[in-house]
């Protein structure tokens, strides 16, 4: 008779179901990082001389950064010049209207569920497609032009709103932030701009869907979000990858700008290719998130499932610069047969009565290695300062692991900083109770789980919550027994 | 309805249960008693399907059905309750939602309609009136930071919302007080009837003062070493389980 442990593990090892390849031509640059790459790149994107030095100081500054090392993560040497920096379909006019998407891609686009076609769309969310290095479709666009509100992919912002851009642009992550960060803004290819003017609630849910394709690529998307003074964006980002022997890097950056009385939502289901049970293949998945409450009475709010790659590394982080802005960070993390993660959330209080939420579940199966990083940070300034964190770990099997970083930096007497943490395990007497109640080990399984990470599902928007909910059992499926 | 033949079991290497036999009919109530270590949970848990217990030899057939070639989920499904001596806590799970699942599983298995959340809602109502259970027992998480009589309780609640065909309570005395013991047995004896049979497991014959049982059992050393009606239960709470030791000619063990 099979243990509740072997359950719990096969009930983790499910296929990802994302897994396959789309076969379109692709225009690629050569192998590898250069000068003449960067160049190459903004050509391509037809950039104004201003963003192309702004790249090269990225590059010329990355090139004397080191890759970080103090991650609780292990994985071989990544060789950057192997890596391809830009790879576009191929046959791609300027797009005049959604119905003249590729069909291939509009296929593969309609596989993953998110059809790019308005009608078929959930109503109520505005979609940007990005494959491999571009964006291919935006939807609503004109709905929301009405109100003022721009949705576009980054060339496009940098095409048509070139002040927005450069004004913004590098204001929450600099290009020499980290190695990371800095080696995209040399190479970013493509992502998402939104802009929300003054005053204005964005009817809709607006959402970037991001696929790598092709094989030896890297994905290097960036985007930017500003929130004028008094508005409300509510932003979704998910994403997926073939199946693949190679590891591919995923490095993007995501800046937030919230001015006074903004607020904005950010919320991630990750769903890259995690590589298969025996660690082979996967996405790393190296990013960074920030966003600035630049203004009084401004929030920002970070909502992440992380359930694929093969190594996640990311901090979405909050500045909390106005006086009574609020910074909340919502988190579930899970690795499974030989995935890693160590992602957290920096919070930095600089601005009066500032106040600050960090959740974060981790769920650890199979050999899945779990690691929660977090900042907490009260500059001298933050009078009032307020911040809450728990940190909850959820253990399924025993050959998994689960760790806690938390750092505390307070510069104020009066800042309120409250911590709690937590791990349990999924106990074989918790399934055999549930079984011989009629359910079986994987519902069971699936119930102590969202069970488990309900506080953060609740951030979701409604249509997003459910599909994170089955992704969550899907990712788990297999790791009991 | 159930019967056991010959039924050997272990757990940890250790064999617990040495040759059962035991028939249940429609409608009735058997009473399994015996000092601690005798085997009495044991064969509850067998007959739950616990994985930790391994049959050894033996056979049991519930509706004619080999039951231990079950799993303990399909065990449920047709109509195998237990009510647990130790509740588990499931922290994060919301006891309704949990109900909910599991009812529709049964549900479902029967060839019967699932219950949308009004009528769920309407059904444990009454059931927790019968119970005289606090509606805000519903949203607390299964059994986490419950008392031991609240536990016991939940198990009975749980029982009586999806009404098995064979009910084995485990100890379910064990640790309640004279109120708690008297609501708990009104809940069972509101679900005798001519379809439904229980395995009432306790050490104690207090239980059975409230739950009448058809047929005693006394169990010792992994046998039952004497069957009787509710007589032979106020005669053990009378004399003890010594003076059975002495009538079988085989100790009856004090193994804890």
């Amino acid at each position: 008779m099979s243990t509740p442990t072997e359950t719990v593990e096969q009930l983790a090892s499910r296929d990802y179901k994302y897994g396959f390849y789309t076969d379109i031509e692709h225009e690629m640059a050569p192998r590898g990082l250069s000068e003449e790459i960067v160049r190459l790149i903004s050509a391509k994107k037809q950039e104004p001389e201003w963003l192309l030095e702004w790249r090269l100081h990225a590059y010329r500054t990355w090139l004397t950064m080191k890759e970080p090392t103090w991650g609780n993560v292990t994985y071989g040497p990544i060789d950057y010049q192997n890596i391809i920096y830009y790879a576009a379909p191929k046959k791609r006019p300027v797009l005049q209207s959604l119905d003249e998407v590729d069909p291939e891609i509009r296929r593969t686009f309609e596989k993953l569920g998110i059809p790019l076609d308005e009608q078929k769309l959930f109503s109520g969310v505005a979609v940007d497609a990005v494959f491999d290095s571009v964006s291919v479709a935006t939807t609503f666009k004109e709905k929301l032009a009405e109100l003022g509100i721009i949705f576009c992919s980054f060339s496009e912002a940098v095409r048509q709103h070139p002040e927005l851009v450069r004004k913004y642009l590098g204001t929450v992550v600099p290009y020499s932030d980290n190695f990371f960060a800095t080696l995209n803004s040399a190479v970013f290819s493509d992502g998402s701009f939104a802009y929300i003017p003054k005053g204005v609630r964005c009817p809709m849910e607006l959402s970037t869907y991001f696929r790598i394709n092709a094989r030896e690529t890297g994905q290097f998307e960036r985007t930017l979000i500003v929130a004028e003074e008094g508005s409300y964006v509510s932003y979704l980002e998910g994403c997926t990858a073939p199946m693949r022997d190679e590891n591919q890097l995923h490095a993007a950056v995501v800046e937030l700008v919230a001015l006074d009385n903004a607020t904005i939502k950010y919320s991630t289901v990750q769903n890259w290719y995690p590589g298969d049970k025996d660690g082979k293949g996967g996405i790393y998945n190296f990013v960074t998130k920030r966003g600035k409450c630049a203004g009084v009475n401004s929030k920002i709010t970070w909502t992440q499932v992380e359930t694929g790659s093969a190594i996640t590394w990311k901090y979405p982080g909050c500045i909390l610069q106005g006086d009574n802005s609020i910074g909340e960070f919502y988190s579930v993390a899970t690795t499974n047969n030989r995935q890693q993660a160590d992602t957290g959330t920096k919070m930095i209080h600089l601005g009066k009565n500032t106040k600050s939420t960090i959740v974060s579940k981790g769920i650890s199966a199979g050999h899945g290695q779990n690691t929660y990083r977090g900042l907490v940070r009260i500059a001298k300034g933050a009078v009032g300062a307020h911040n809450y964190s728990q940190c909850d770990s959820l253990l399924i099997g025993d050959k998994c692991g689960a760790h806690t970083f938390p750092y505390l930096e307070i510069r104020n007497s009066t800042a309120r900083v409250e911590h709690e943490a937590s791990t349990s395990k999924i106990g074989e007497d918790q399934i055999f109770y549930s079984r011989q109640r009629g359910l079986s080990t994987e519902d069971a399984v699936n119930m102590i789980v969202s069970g488990f990470c309900k506080d953060v599902f609740r951030q979701l928007p409604m249509e997003f919550a459910v599909e994170a909910q089955k992704l969550l059992s899907i990712s788990l499926e297999g790791s009991v027994g | 309805m159930l019967t056991i033949r010959n039924l050997h079991a272990r757990v940890a290497g250790r064999e617990i249960l040495r040759g059962i036999d035991l028939s249940i009919r429609f409608g009735e109530v058997h009473a399994i008693m015996g000092p601690n270590g005798s085997g009495k949970s044991t064969l509850a848990r067998v007959l739950a399907g616990h994985p930790e217990y391994e049959v050894t030899a033996g056979e049991v057939t519930f509706e004619g059905e080999d039951l231990l070639a079950m799993d303990p989920e399909t065990r449920a499904r047709i109509g195998v309750f237990m009510a647990f001596q130790y509740p588990v806590e499931i922290p994060g799970v919301n006891n309704a939602y949990f109900l909910k699942a599991a009812l529709n599983t049964v549900r479902k298995h029967r060839g019967e309609e699932e219950l949308d959340a009004m009528e769920f809602m309407t059904l444990v109502r009454d059931r927790m009136k019968q119970l005289d259970m606090d509606e805000d027992f519903l949203n607390r998480p299964v059994n986490d930071g419950f008392s031991g009589g609240e536990k016991k309780r939940n198990e009975i609640f749980q029982m009586a919302v999806l009404e098995p065909k064979l009910a084995v309570l485990d100890e379910t005395d064990s640790g309640l007080d004279i109120d708690a013991l008297r609501v708990v047995a009104s809940g069972v004896n509101a679900m005798r009837n001519a379809d439904r049979s229980f395995l009432v497991v306790t050490h104690y014959q207090r239980l059975l003062n409230y739950i009448v049982p058809d047929v005693v059992h006394v169990l010792s050393d992994g046998r039952i070493v004497r069957s009787g009606d509710k007589a032979l239960a106020l005669e053990l709470e009378d004399k003890g389980y010594g003076w059975l030791e002495q009538a079988v000619g085989s100790p009856v063990r004090e193994l804890r």
